[in-house]
């Protein structure tokens, strides 16, 4: 007696859960793992899943069992040459094992446990790291933008669409259309009937006021709301206006800033590339880097490679300027900038750069955004900088940053800017 | 006009359930007795959901088994490893999972080799008879599950993923190895449940209230009670029964953990004869369709293809090595056994004057009936299986330089060979020893495990990992000591630092 069934329609994501679990469990380990991968991979590329190992001594699940050693008979099958008697060479650091000493080097030449997470995993782990608010972090990690515009009124549609007032308005219409020509045959017949009233003629005045009542009947048989007059608003879904974006890196490179201090910029940078992937369909990303001087460099340039000497600040937006104005015209794109430095600078200088901010800058870009990585007090950088955010609130953002989750309420004006577009 | 069943390769289910009944048919004839069968025909992203819930079609949650389904799925997808053809479980009706990427002649060899081959194991070894309820086992599965999430909905995930771990790393210390046990019931566990919270916490603290009474008493002094009174090999049994600090629910996960290991614990005894067995009809249900025209050569063909790879043995000295094939030696002796019966030589006459000459069947299934794998070796095996082996045996003393080849395939080698590999499958010799010897019930309440050594083989590393678990379960100081004989090895204590002596 046997059934058989298929089951293949059934749910295939029986193990999710325990999935889940798992990566609950190995939480610390995956957020370590996704943080190397963002100091290694390039900025335009953190849109991908990730491969994470975790050791397997972190992995595995002790259980009581016999270690090596001790006197032991083994079966094997495939004899060639042995006899009774024979002795065979032990082989060395293999699994004869020779003491305890040697299994623990063993151990740690074990292979790691790997397995990949999606696109969608990575992202929110490396959201987690910077703190992000959800809805931010949703409309980040959204893979295709739309905009959902309201088009016109439909005549079919769902009851949370009806449009009352424009189902009465056609309702209304409808009656009058239809009842019409009903009701001029009626005045005429009521003129009929006063006139007839007046002659005296019973029989006339008879037939005219059945007439009348039929045709009241039908007029008052004209529906108050039919099918046909119901409206729904329309609503369709149209891509986000794309077009093309440059977004300015710039970053201070002199003695002081540290790798670590350099990697927290890095997600800075990320973080407003991220944005901007969402919105625009070509983006170009424009690195600089400065001490005393500025220079145009490459991004493994920008993140990796050292220089020592003074600071003058405005030298990087000197030549940021140069570049927007020879190939980057303010009417085709949408220009960004993020600077990050640790405050300091020739103290002359600082004065020069709000300067160019105010004049140059500012009146061109859509977003600047400044970060200071520093413990310190502020030095005069600072000051002259908060001195323009004032004077341009809606699109320029300052803060300072002790960890990477001080980050995002840089971009807090520029998020919610967005949400609101979406919100129309 | 042809006999074939069919003669194209891809299956229907109007296809499968033809070779279903025509199996069934010539399986009759042998005299399998089997549960009614459910096959369901799955996918290969649900199969390797059935691999990573250890063979349970339904499982409680548990990160471990998300580690075991990434570990599958990254094997699968870079294409290191295949899924295995099918999976059956010892319920009754048996339920088996066919591939649907297989052809239809392997789906044939799937039914015949599960739903009749496994399923006939299943209902018919005294290990099974004895230690599980296949009528009772996915309701039991069922409670398991939507005990273990209340659970979870009530105490946090945290808190019973720790006595999970816990249970996990114990769970072939959960089985009375002697004693047998009732067959678990789901309905009557739900019933009894509550009931059995409230006894056990009353049992509970009888077992503990001499405590405070002691310093008023002193006659109680004088005769210290030894607890347990016997040794007890059942860890989780005992942890369940007696542990002072544990919640009752806890308790519960204790017993679930427990009763699943109990339920895998005669698959994990009968490996080379379960593999053997259902090799061994697959094998001779598909001849026997063959022999009566059912199928054609060029099922035949396939079949016989993937039946060789299942049996194939390499050599102790081939890459592809990795320990005794079960379904190799399983298949072998089966087949063996059938030969001996028919047409014995004069040594199997002295060997086995038993079974020489007898009628096949009824030995075969004599020999599935009533052994293990270990006993069913030191029974069966053959001088002549030993030799087409070419088995030997190596002898490996942690001490000496060399290893020593102790015996081989010859009349003075047979009974030690045959001894030797009937060992290696015996659990009580593959675990360590390990048994609860006392509870400090008047004192600090520490428990004490005494570990046998059996020829000198030391315990594994990560055994201060279980003393851990341990410990969280019973709450207070735990104790392991190693004896050789009358001889202490070392004593480890957690929490606290191991002594060697």
């Amino acid at each position: 007696m046997s059934y058989i069934i298929d089951r293949r329609l059934n749910g295939k994501n029986k193990s999710m859960v325990n999935r889940q679990r798992f990566l609950r469990r190995y939480r610390g380990h995956i957020k370590d793992a996704v943080q190397d991968a963002v100091n290694r991979r390039s900025i335009t590329d953190m849109d991908r899943g990730e491969q994470i190992s975790i050791p397997t001594k972190n992995t595995h699940e002790p259980r009581i069992g016999h270690g090596q050693g001790g006197r032991q008979h083994r079966v094997y099958p495939g004899n060639k040459e042995f006899n009774t008697g024979d002795e065979l060479e032990k082989p060395r650091g293999g699994g004869g094992g020779q003491g305890s000493g040697q299994a623990s080097n063993q151990g740690e030449g074990e292979e790691d446990f790997t397995f990949a997470i999606t696109r969608e995993e990575f992202l929110n782990y490396l959201f987690d790291d910077l703190a992000l608010p959800n809805m931010v972090k949703q409309s980040l990690a959204r893979t295709k933008n739309f905009k959902t515009r309201r088009a016109g009124f439909v005549s079919e549609g769902t009851p949370n669409n009806l449009s009352v007032v424009k189902s009465m308005r056609n309702a209304h219409a409808r009656r009058i259309g239809m009842g019409a020509g009903k009701r001029r045959k009626l005045k005429e017949l009521e003129a009929a009937l006063a006139d007839a009233e007046n002659r005296g003629d019973s029989g006339a005045v008879a037939t005219l006021k059945a007439d009348i009542a039929d045709l009241q009947r039908r007029l008052k048989k004209i529906p108050f709301l039919d099918d046909i007059d119901l409206r729904y608003r329309n609503q369709v879904k149209v891509p986000m206006p794309t077009s093309k974006a440059v977004m300015f890196c710039l970053m201070d490179v002199s003695g002081s800033m540290t790798q670590d201090v350099k990697d927290m910029a890095k997600r800075f940078y990320l973080l407003l590339y991220l944005f901007l992937e969402r919105n625009y369909e070509q983006i170009e990303i424009v690195f600089i880097r400065h001490h005393t001087s500025a220079k145009e460099v490459t991004e493994e340039e920008f993140f990796y490679s050292r220089e020592t000497g003074g600071t003058i600040v405005s030298s990087a937006l000197k030549l940021m300027n140069e570049i927007v104005k020879s190939r980057y015209d303010e009417n085709e794109w949408n220009i960004y900038a993020a600077q990050a430095s640790d405050g300091d600078n020739w103290d002359d200088d600082s004065p020069q750069c709000a300067e160019i901010l105010r004049n140059e800058l500012l009146p061109v870009v859509q977003y600047f955004s400044y970060i200071e990585i520093t413990p310190h007090n502020h030095q005069a950088l600072w000051e002259a900088y908060q001195q323009v955010g004032s004077e341009f609130k809606k699109n320029f953002a300052m803060a300072q940053i002790r960890g990477p989750e001080d980050i995002f309420p840089v971009f807090r004006e520029l998020f919610s800017k967005e949400q609101y577009e979406e919100a129309i | 006009m042809s006999n074939y069943i069919s003669t194209d390769s891809d299956w229907t289910f109007a296809l499968l359930e033809e070779y279903d009944s025509e199996i069934a048919r010539v399986a009759a004839h042998y005299r399998l007795d089997t549960y009614p069968n459910q096959i369901e025909v799955i996918s290969a992203e649900q199969m390797m959901d059935a691999y990573s819930s250890v063979g349970m079609p339904i499982g409680y949650n548990h990160w471990s088994y998300g580690k075991q389904f990434l570990a599958t799925q990254k094997g699968y997808q870079r294409g290191q490893m295949g899924l295995a053809y099918e999976i059956v479980i010892n319920s009754n009706p048996c339920i088996a999972y066919l591939m649907e990427e297989n052809t239809l002649p392997m789906q044939a060899l799937v039914i015949a080799h599960a739903c009749y081959g496994h399923n006939s194991f299943f209902k018919n070894n005294y290990l099974f008879r004895t230690w599980t309820d296949a009528g009772s086992i996915i309701d039991y599965l069922v409670f398991a599950k939507n005990y273990v999430r209340k659970c979870e909905e009530r105490y946090g995930q945290d808190e019973v993923e720790q006595v999970l771990d816990a249970c996990h790393a114990l769970q072939n210390y959960g089985v009375d190895r002697y004693r047998r046990p009732k067959p678990i019931s789901a309905a009557e566990e739900r019933m009894r449940q509550e009931e059995r919270e409230e006894i056990r916490q009353q049992q509970l603290n009888d077992l503990w209230r001499t405590l405070p009474t002691k310093k008023q008493n002193g006659d109680a002094a004088q005769k210290k009670r030894k607890f347990p009174s016997e040794p007890q090999e059942n860890i989780l049994y005992f942890i369940e029964k007696n542990a002072p600090l544990l919640q009752p629910w806890q308790r519960e996960l204790v017993r679930i953990v427990r009763k699943i290991s109990q339920y895998f614990y005669p698959q994990r005894q009968t490996q080379v004869m379960n593999e053997g067995w259902a090799t061994f009809w697959h094998y001779t249900l598909l001849n026997h369709l063959y022999d009566e025209g059912k199928v054609n050569d060029g099922f035949m063909m396939e079949f016989l293809t993937s039946h060789t790879n299942v049996v194939y043995q390499p050599g102790f000295d081939s890459p592809y090595f990795s320990g005794i094939n079960p379904y190799a030696l399983g298949f072998n002796m089966f087949q063996d056994i059938k030969r001996i019966c028919e047409d014995p030589t004069d040594e199997d006459r002295e060997w086995f004057p038993d079974i020489a000459g007898k009628d096949w069947l009824d030995t075969l299934h004599f020999a599935m009936r009533d052994f293990k794998d270990e006993s069913f070796i030191q029974q069966f095996l053959s001088p002549k299986l030993m030799r087409d082996f070419h088995l030997f045996s190596i002898y490996d003393d942690e001490a000496a330089d060399h290893y020593r080849v102790d015996a081989i395939h010859n009349d003075s080698g047979f009974r030690r060979l045959r001894e030797t590999l009937a060992r290696q499958y015996d659990l009580s010799v593959r675990e360590p020893n390990i048994q609860i010897t006392n509870v400090d019930i008047e004192g600090d309440r520490s428990i004490t495990l005494r570990h046998t050594q059996q020829d000198g083989m030391p315990l594994a590393g990560d055994t201060y990992e279980v003393l851990k678990h341990i410990h969280l379960l019973w709450g207070f100081d735990v104790h392991l000591e190693s004896w050789d004989g009358d001889k202490m090895l070392k004593r480890m204590s957690c929490p606290s630092i191991s002594v060697e002596l």
